[in-house]
């Protein structure tokens, strides 16, 4: 070390010792702790702190996105015009589909209605964009750039263009961190939609791979099976399309089957995920609340 | 020789900000799995220099940063930069002496105690991830440890006169 200035403060008036701060200290840890995690009383100062980082992952945003900038205004012509023509024929088949939408929506909430299911139907959406910093290696989470101010709320459902991303785990003011759905501490509620057979999806931690480790030996479930959101739990609606079946192993020793699933949404590409609010639910009052984290 | 604390103080919040930049900034993933934790490196390195400005209370905020920034438990990091702190400053005036690659296996050991420490909060509060990447950061922080000093110490000679 260059700077060799030992600690040169006169010995009364020093303080409290190193051992006594690092135990005061330690002990507003770990109270800290047990508050966020046991009642998360700590929300909103969360909320708040959060909000004050923010101006550093700006920082470190927009770099990339200048670069982004400047590589789209010197695109080349014939690069547009081929993403325009592939853009148009995308848009015609969207609009073919959106036709039936519309009366199909309706029928489907009468049908709700009749059976006064508990399963709401999403209402309202806004674009959120991701921002590009990573968060922690080990643990599937992003930033997007809207926040309280624009209502997001904590457990709200992400969606990507393919299929389900994730949920809002924290909320700050101008940002929210979302939890993928391959975080090995995220579950989602699945439904097969052949059959309808329901189980969970529990993330990994890789970005390709779920696991549905409730699917007993003889479930009826196969290569390729496309799996959608049952709607039980209460923050993803029901109906969207989450991961296709990749793997399925039967040991008839075994009471449960390995099964394994490729999330739908492109979670290490997209740049532009959906946050969509649910119509309010009628009767869920007396539910749990949602079951997509399990409960250490 | 620092006696210019508000100075120092610049200078110390300058580079918890750039090492605070590093952490997060986005990078492919197999180099990704090296990054080495930044703002812990740079906490140790200023508790060694100047313990009278960066403090526990300096390496508590910045472990506190790092819980907001990653979203764990509030606190969790928190307590594993104040115990890396804790243990820099009670063998600060050994470590200052030290040859380099000396300083460079205390300062492995104490981001191994790091590392194992956010793993087992980690398990209590949630779930751990339990694999062998974890501990790499704590290696390749290890193996930048003496470029970090060299580099430090030449900006620090040059912004202290």
């Amino acid at each position: 070390m260059a700077t060799l200035s030992s600690d040169s403060r006169p010995i009364i008036g020093r303080g409290p010792s190193l051992g006594a701060r690092f135990f005061f200290l330690a002990l507003i840890s770990v109270g800290i702790m047990v508050l966020d995690h046991r009642q998360g009383a700590l929300d909103s100062v969360r909320q708040w702190l959060l909000s004050s980082v923010y101006p550093v992952f700006r920082v470190v945003d927009v770099p990339f996105n200048a670069w982004d900038w400047v590589g789209s205004s010197f695109a080349d012509r014939s690069r547009l015009r081929e993403q325009s023509g592939k853009l148009a024929g995308e848009l015609r088949v969207a609009n073919l589909r959106l036709q039936r939408l519309e009366s199909l929506t309706q029928e489907n909430r009468q049908l709700r209605d009749l059976r006064s299911a508990s399963t709401g139907i999403a209402d309202r959406s806004l674009v959120a964009e991701i921002l590009r910093v990573d968060l922690d290696p080990f643990r599937h989470r992003v930033l997007i750039n809207k926040g309280a101010n624009a209502s997001v709320y904590k457990g709200q459902a992400v969606l990507a263009a393919d299929g389900v991303f994730g949920q809002v785990d924290r909320a700050g003011l101008g940002a929210a961190q979302v939890i993928l759905i391959t975080d090995s501490e995220h579950a989602t509620p699945v439904q097969v939609n052949r059959n309808g057979l329901r189980t969970i999806a529990v993330g990994t931690g890789e970005i390709a791979k779920l696991t549905l480790p409730f699917l007993t030996v003889d479930s009826d479930v196969k290569v390729g099976d496309l799996l959608i959101t049952s709607g039980l739990g209460g923050i993803f609606p029901a109906g969207y399309p989450v991961a296709e079946i990749t793997k399925v192993e039967r040991d008839a020793a075994e009471t449960f089957a390995i099964v394994e699933a490729k999330p739908l949404a492109k979670l290490d590409r997209d740049r532009e995920v959906l946050l969509i609010w649910s119509e309010p639910v009628p009767s869920l009052d007396s539910a749990p609340p949602a079951t997509t984290k399990p409960t250490p | 020789m620092m006696h210019e604390s508000r100075g120092g103080f610049g200078r110390v919040l300058a580079t918890a900000v750039l090492a605070l930049i590093l952490t997060i900034v986005p990078v492919p993933t197999p180099i990704g799995w090296l990054r080495p934790d930044w703002l812990l490196l740079v906490v140790i390195y200023w508790s060694l220099a100047t313990p009278r400005i960066a403090g526990l209370l300096f390496a508590w905020l910045c472990g506190m940063v790092i819980d907001v920034v990653s979203g764990t438990v509030l606190g969790e990091h928190a307590l594993a930069f104040l115990l890396v702190g804790f243990l820099t400053h009670r063998l600060q005036l050994r470590m200052r002496i030290f040859p380099i690659w000396q300083q460079a296996f205390v300062v492995l050991l104490m981001l191994l105690i790091y590392q194992f420490l956010i793993f087992w909060i980690d398990g209590m509060t949630g779930q751990a991830v339990m694999i062998w990447r974890r501990w790499i950061p704590a290696i390749a922080g290890a193996a930048i440890w003496p470029l970090i000093t060299s580099v430090m110490d030449t900006l620090n000679r040059r912004f202290s006169r």
